[in-house]
């Protein structure tokens, strides 16, 4: 049986919630954050934004602004140069406007100076001359033909031939005979819906200090999720060897996918080196909602056909999402994940990108799904309603499940879908009674998530500890999670290791702590790093013992011989081989490389009952109930913590948040007073039921648990919301003015 | 030979065919045939491709064996949050 | 820009310091006096992430000018432990898994602290409103809430 594959023992460890290692400094306040770090002889920087959405530069002229005392240094994108790939040359233009600004909040120049408050007076001082062109903020205006056109020459050769230039991408899935599924079912039921972009919200704002020195060497310290590829981004940008720019990754006040991409790094890195001097770059609220995240807004069609048994005959999703100013593929994921859970004979979605004068879409847990599964959801459950049919058994009816050819392809090995579902359904939430004015929604939810490069490196201390350098920044308590798998494969206490996360210096390349990879991926590889260090360890027993090495195995700790043939020796700990190492050949150390594969897509399932007042249209939600399958918890309470995060997040998704754009482009609510995130008295508990069917890519059974959860509270809280009210709401947020507007039409 | 489903929007590259086959015992050697066999998908192919190999989804990978019976989908290159 | 003299009390030690008359309180605490355990999330007074008190009145130290702590008494979360002893908020935090990414922690301590001293025996209905004011966007709130109601009930002694 391959190492990597799933097999079944008893956990000693894993499975038990010790504290976290990194939990003293965080309640101390001691923890280092992005904007928490100094540098000797340290410029402060700030970044000029276009008041436009959608402007040529004709020229910029900061002249004044270099000659203010304490002025160090100004960049505009001329500092920069023009990359060759398509990608990279996205990225530098969303982190400094090249020829057009193409959203409000865009960058088009920035100034590093001596203090905070000189580096906002130069900013005053620096001319631009812009030619305002038209813009378009809203998706569906931007398909029109004669729609201002946000950057042109961008489409995809997939792109149909007679659509707006503002389209870049186009993407089809699915199998089956629409037309004869849809003839086949008793109801069909075609509606359209829209969602607002969101912002990933985390509460630290991006941060970073950039040190670049004479000789070419550069630093970076920043609130990233992926360190090594910030510096293939910052190093390809400013034209530097990856070797001379080591990054390291501060504590991360949250990022769920809105710091996996540079915003003013490599801007604050071009002040550095113009300058001579370290640059600390801290961006506003202001300009985390202007100029990062957000995710994608979108408008959606979808038809469903069922029978009146309760059986999906045929299924089409036609999603436009709109990515902002740039090519965004996530309408990939929304148009491949959207049918995910259920068995379908006939399925179709089709999916274009579509830009527009807003900033760059970032990723946010399980990029693109929580739209298109909202809609869906959505239109199945009026299909239940139209038939007076239980919701749950339709959806357990026509459940995805092990040998299911997925709606984008490939068939489903071995998934938790039925047996969360069954979950659900066995929940005395289910059964509870409602009173006036409130209702029950649920959703499953689906996410891929995946593997990808993870370098581990666990070395074996003369005193019988172990470190654990890690290249992932924790995000969510993976420290402890970690320190968990090598105390479980080593058979040692939890206490005796501690997991650190190294700088782009000192460990191979990592892929950025997305995609819900980091329990899974970096935990195989620490898993197979301390299987390294294992058999070393037996070797040196076996040296010392004077006996084959094969004839030596790792047991609770220790090493012992193998059988009665292999001799009498009483076992040997690891603190007892770590003590002689320098004696038995020296330090001892694991390793492992891989890029992981089999990470296992994940489902969940929602609950929730929620209230709605009649005469203001607010909502109160009432009881919520997570249901999902994270294969095997490793640290239950983060999982339970990233279950009721992502519920959280997408409770807010559903009733409030939402990026507003006044007629003139510029967004009108970049602050948290007017973009509301859930605050402690919106909310009830959050129950959680985690599941654990193995995942059998993952020697401890893993999936990752950190996306799916934000999938599925749109549509649960959707559903109840409309089953509430009586009238079927299809567009997010469902905000009190939209609830009332919706109450009065059905009067 | 190995049977490659293409997702929808690859189609018009490849004569229309929702399946292709085309001779490859890894990855590697299944997307150099698809792209010489098809410059129409070799865009894509460069933008990034995941590979499924029987429900189990691998995002590079050159050296994965695939057998004659494999269930072989190709899907855009994933990435999260 | 004329600077301001003030001197004050934080975490009960004297402290002395210069600002310039439009910094705020976390201006100074942060960048003049190295006390980063409170953090800007915002600086419109919206997130909490800044939670102190000033003469133990909860406060965003953000909407509070450097100059203002003249003669004031001020605790931040540097303060909180006594020496190597966790207050039982903090251990509440830890074991119960209050955190995740921790960049509202500090606030959130603070805040709850400043509830309990008023009301040792909040109801959960009370914490959640009391604790509006500092955003969460990792924990949906729920161990946070228990993690209070945990330290609460044992300063209680109960």
């Amino acid at each position: 049986m391959a190492l990597d594959a799933y097999q079944k023992r008893e956990f000693k460890q894993v499975g038990t919630r010790p504290n976290r290692p990194d939990g003293v400094d965080k309640v101390t306040g001691r923890a280092m954050y992005g904007a928490d770090v100094t540098a000797p002889g340290m410029l402060h920087a700030k970044v000029l934004r276009s008041p436009h959405a959608h402007a040529r530069i004709r020229s910029i002229d900061t002249s004044a602004a270099e000659a203010l005392p304490g002025v160090k240094a100004v960049v505009t994108s001329a500092d920069f140069g023009v990359p060759e790939d398509a990608f990279l040359l996205d990225v530098q233009d969303h982190c400094m406007a090249r020829e057009k600004a193409l959203y409000d909040g865009h960058a088009v120049a920035a100034v590093a100076a001596t203090s905070i408050a000189a580096a906002k007076a130069a900013l005053k001082l620096i001319k631009v001359d812009y030619e305002v062109l038209p813009h378009v903020t809203d998706l569906d205006e931007a398909m029109k033909p004669g729609a201002p056109v946000v950057q042109a020459g961008r489409a995809f050769e997939n792109v149909p031939a007679g659509m707006s230039e503002n389209v870049t991408h186009h993407c089809e899935f699915g199998h089956g005979d629409l037309e004869a599924g849809f003839a086949k079912a008793d109801h069909v039921i075609e509606r359209s819906f829209k969602t607002a972009a969101t912002h990933q919200g985390y509460i630290e704002p991006n941060a970073c200090l950039a040190s670049v020195t004479a000789d070419g060497k550069a630093d970076l310290w920043v609130c990233t999720q992926g360190q090594f590829f910030y510096r293939t981004l910052c190093s390809a940008i400013l034209g530097m060897e990856a070797s001379q720019l080591r990054v390291t990754a501060s504590e991360i006040g949250g990022g769920f996918g809105g710091k996996t991409m540079v915003y003013m790094e490599p801007v604050a890195l071009a002040l550095s080196r113009k300058a001579g001097r370290p640059v600390k770059l801290v961006l506003t609220r202001d300009e985390v909602f202007r100029a990062t995240g957000p995710t994608v807004s979108s408008s959606m069609d979808i038809k469903i056909g069922m029978t009146k048994d309760g059986r999906i005959t045929a299924a089409q999703a036609r999603l436009r999402y709109s990515g902002g100013a740039f090519h965004c593929g996530t309408v990939d994921f929304g148009a491949q994940a959207a049918f995910a859970a259920y068995d379908l004979d006939a399925v179709r979605s089709l999916g274009w990108n579509v830009m527009t004068n807003r900033p760059k879409e970032s990723a946010y847990r399980a990029p693109g799904a929580p739209l298109s599964i909202y809609a869906v959801e959505s239109v199945v459950d009026e299909l239940c309603q139209h038939f007076g049919l239980d919701p749950l058994e339709v959806r357990l009816k026509n459940a995805a499940d092990k040998g299911t050819k997925s709606s984008y392809g490939p068939t489903f090995d071995q998934i938790g879908l039925k047996a969360t579902l069954e979950a659900a359904k066995a929940h005395p939430h289910y059964a509870a009674p409602l009173g006036p004015n409130q209702g029950r929604g649920l959703s499953c939810g689906f996410w891929f998530n995946f593997g990808g490069n993870t370098c581990v490196s666990l070395s074996v201390n003369t005193d019988g500890t172990v470190g654990v350098t890690e290249g992932n920044p924790d995000i969510g308590g993976s420290r402890a999670s970690i320190s968990l798998m090598a105390a479980e494969e080593l058979g040692i206490p939890y206490d005796k290791i501690r997991t650190i996360v190294a700088d782009t210096s000192s460990l191979g390349y990592n892929d950025v702590t997305d995609g819900s990879r980091v329990t899974f991926a970096v935990g195989l590889a620490t898993i197979k790093a301390a299987r390294d260090a294992i058999k070393k360890m037996c070797s040196r027993a076996a040296k010392i013992w004077g006996i084959d090495e094969d004839a030596v195995e790792w047991v609770d700790g220790a090493a012992v011989p193998a059988g009665p043939n292999a001799g009498k020796f009483p076992p040997m700990t690891l603190a007892e081989i770590a003590a002689v190492s320098a004696e038995t050949g020296g330090p001892i150390c694991g390793h492992h490389e891989v890029n992981a594969d089999g990470a296992g897509v994940s489902f969940g399932v929602h609950l929730c009952d929620i209230e709605v007042d009649p005469e203001t249209g607010a909502t109160k939600v009432l009881r919520y109930t997570v249901f999902q399958d994270a294969g095997k918890a490793v640290h239950p309470s983060y999982v339970e913590g990233q279950m009721q995060g992502g519920a959280v997040q997408g409770i807010g998704w559903a009733l409030n948040e939402e990026y507003i754009y006044g007629a003139d482009g510029k967004l009108q609510n970049p602050g948290f007073l007017d973009y509301r995130i859930p605050v402690a008295s919106d909310l009830p508990m959050i129950d959680t039921v985690i599941l654990e069917i193995p995942n059998p890519g993952h020697p401890y059974g893993v999936r990752g648990v950190g996306e799916t959860g934000i999938v599925p509270p749109l549509a649960a809280i959707a559903n109840a919301v409309s089953r509430a009210v009586g009238v079927r709401m299809t567009e997010l947020p469902m905000s009190p003015p939209k609830l009332q507007k919706a109450l009065a039409e059905k009067g | 030979m190995v049977k490659v489903l293409l997702w929808g929007t690859l189609r018009s590259a490849a004569d229309g065919q929702a399946e292709v086959e085309v001779e490859a015992r890894t990855f590697k050697e299944l997307l150099d045939e698809l792209a010489a066999r098809y410059p129409g998908l070799e865009p894509q192919i460069k933008r990034g491709v995941s590979l499924a190999l029987d429900g189990k989804i691998y995002r590079e990978a050159w050296f994965t064996r695939i057998e004659p019976d494999s269930e072989v989908v190709l899907m855009p290159y994933m990435t999260g949050g | 820009m004329k600077t301001i003299q003030v001197s004050t009390t934080i975490n009960g030690d004297p402290v002395e310091f210069i600002c310039t008359p439009d910094e705020t309180l976390l201006d100074v605490l942060r960048n003049r006096l190295s006390l980063t355990g409170a953090k800007e999330g915002c600086g419109t007074g919206d997130c909490g992430a800044c939670s102190v008190t000033v003469n133990g009145r909860l406060v965003c130290s953000c909407l509070v000018l450097g100059a203002e702590a003249q003669d004031a008494e001020i605790s931040t979360i540097e303060g909180m432990a006594d020496g190597d002893t966790l207050h039982p908020l903090q251990r509440a935090f830890i074991e119960h898994a209050a955190l995740q990414c921790g960049i509202c922690t500090p606030g959130i301590l603070v805040a709850a602290k400043a509830l309990l001293e008023k009301n040792p025996d909040p109801t959960e209905e009370e914490l959640r409103y009391w604790l509006a004011g500092n955003l969460c966007r990792c924990t949906g709130y729920d161990k946070i809430i228990r993690a209070v109601q945990v330290a609460a009930a044992e300063m209680r002694g109960a």
